[in-house]
């Protein structure tokens, strides 16, 4: 059953979702981040959905727990459309745009036929080990992608702190979510005292630090990445 | 098992590395900011530079002040750090020396961004007083 503490961070969610998509707008940069603009708002419109599923069928209902993790696995594909649009912008200067399509395409293609050998492999326990397993996969994908990003940000010099910051916000979101899907995965337990109330705090920092990242930061915002490294004196 | 356990170890120190550069880029908008002499008058403290151990103070003062409206999120983010950065140096001081100063000197550049916010919100504070007194006369 949902308590208040759910409802609210539900409420949160939605807010700060729909807020990135009002300060891309606002910024006149939603054309230009059309990915992350766009998964924003599926984001939102899938929170309205799951609101609706469980007003129809109820919390406990099968029909919920599919649209929860099948939506959930659905946004982590448009994310992964994100990380492809970042590295766009990261590596524009360079004219590799045809050569990411393709490696995103494979890479969409594999973790389709991962996905589906798993599937396979999964047939008697498909909602409850395998969607913690899936969900654990394709965030930790996104971690590797992301981790790789920031690799060629760094090799590249690039300084545009506005990019800079909305591809480190996506590290903490994904590094979080695959360490507590990893959990999940470790200690089953824990899941209903602890984990439960990870993921949706999880899901707050992602639209907070992206709505913080168009509001305050300009997009000729510039910012040298070797003060970024960690060095010890 | 093995690939949960693999896949969470690596998560882990990934989520800190990029919190800790995510909390870095907040911090280098405010490096290159002079303080005016009104921090310090208001701080007490006359030194050149802010003591790593000034920030709570310095978070305290900010809190006195009116709220901008914005800065609320990236005062959080960077108090997280600072209790993070707090822990790093405890253990490391006796075991990794350098480790402890490189959390020194993350936890100045800290005190650094409050006492920059307190700035801010000094000057808010003013023009809010002097609108107001505009628009009494």
């Amino acid at each position: 059953m949902l308590g208040p503490v759910d409802y609210v961070l539900w409420v949160i969610s939605f807010l700060l979702e729909a807020g990135v998509v009002v300060c891309a707008v606002y910024r006149k940069d939603f054309f230009k981040y059309l990915s992350l603009s766009s998964y924003m708002l599926c984001a939102a419109l899938v929170n309205c959905g799951q609101f609706l599923c469980i007003q129809r069928f109820g919390f406990s209902s099968k029909q919920y727990l599919y649209t929860y993790y099948y939506t959930e696995s659905l946004l982590t594909i448009i994310m992964l459309c994100v990380i492809i649009q970042l590295y766009q912008h990261v590596f524009v200067e360079m004219n590799v745009s045809r050569y990411i399509r393709g490696a995103a395409a494979i890479l969409l293609l594999a973790t389709a036929l991962f996905s589906y050998a798993v599937v396979r492999e999964n047939k008697d326990h498909l909602t409850s080990r395998f969607v913690v397993e899936i969900g654990q996969n394709l965030h930790f994908s996104g971690v590797v992608l992301t981790y790789l990003l920031w690799g060629a940000i760094l090799k590249l010099r690039e300084t545009r702190t506005r990019l800079i910051q909305l591809v480190l916000a996506l590290g903490v979101y994904f590094s979080a979510t695959a360490g507590v899907y990893a959990l999940r995965n470790l200690f089953p337990g824990l899941q209903p005292s602890v984990l439960r109330w990870m993921p949706p705090l999880i899901g707050t920092w992602l639209p907070l630090a992206w709505a913080y990242t168009f509001y305050k930061v300009p997009e000729d915002a510039r910012l040298a990445t070797a003060r970024l490294l960690v060095r010890a004196r | 098992m093995m690939i949960a356990a693999v896949i969470f170890v690596f998560s882990i120190a990934a989520f800190l590395q990029f919190f800790v550069w995510h909390c870095r880029s907040i911090l280098a908008s405010s490096r290159r900011v002079e303080l005016s002499d009104r921090v310090r008058e208001v701080t007490g403290i006359q030194n050149q530079n802010f003591g790593a151990d000034d920030f709570r103070r310095l978070v305290q003062l900010v809190r006195l002040c009116p709220e901008r409206g914005d800065d609320q999120g990236e005062i959080r983010a960077v108090g997280t750090y600072y209790s993070l950065l707090n822990v790093v140096g405890r253990l490391a001081r006796p075991t990794v020396p350098s480790v402890a100063a490189w959390a020194e000197q993350e936890r100045e550049n800290c005190s650094h961004f409050a006492a920059v916010a307190l700035d801010r919100r000094i000057s808010y504070s003013r023009d809010l007083f002097t609108q107001q007194v505009a628009d009494r006369l």
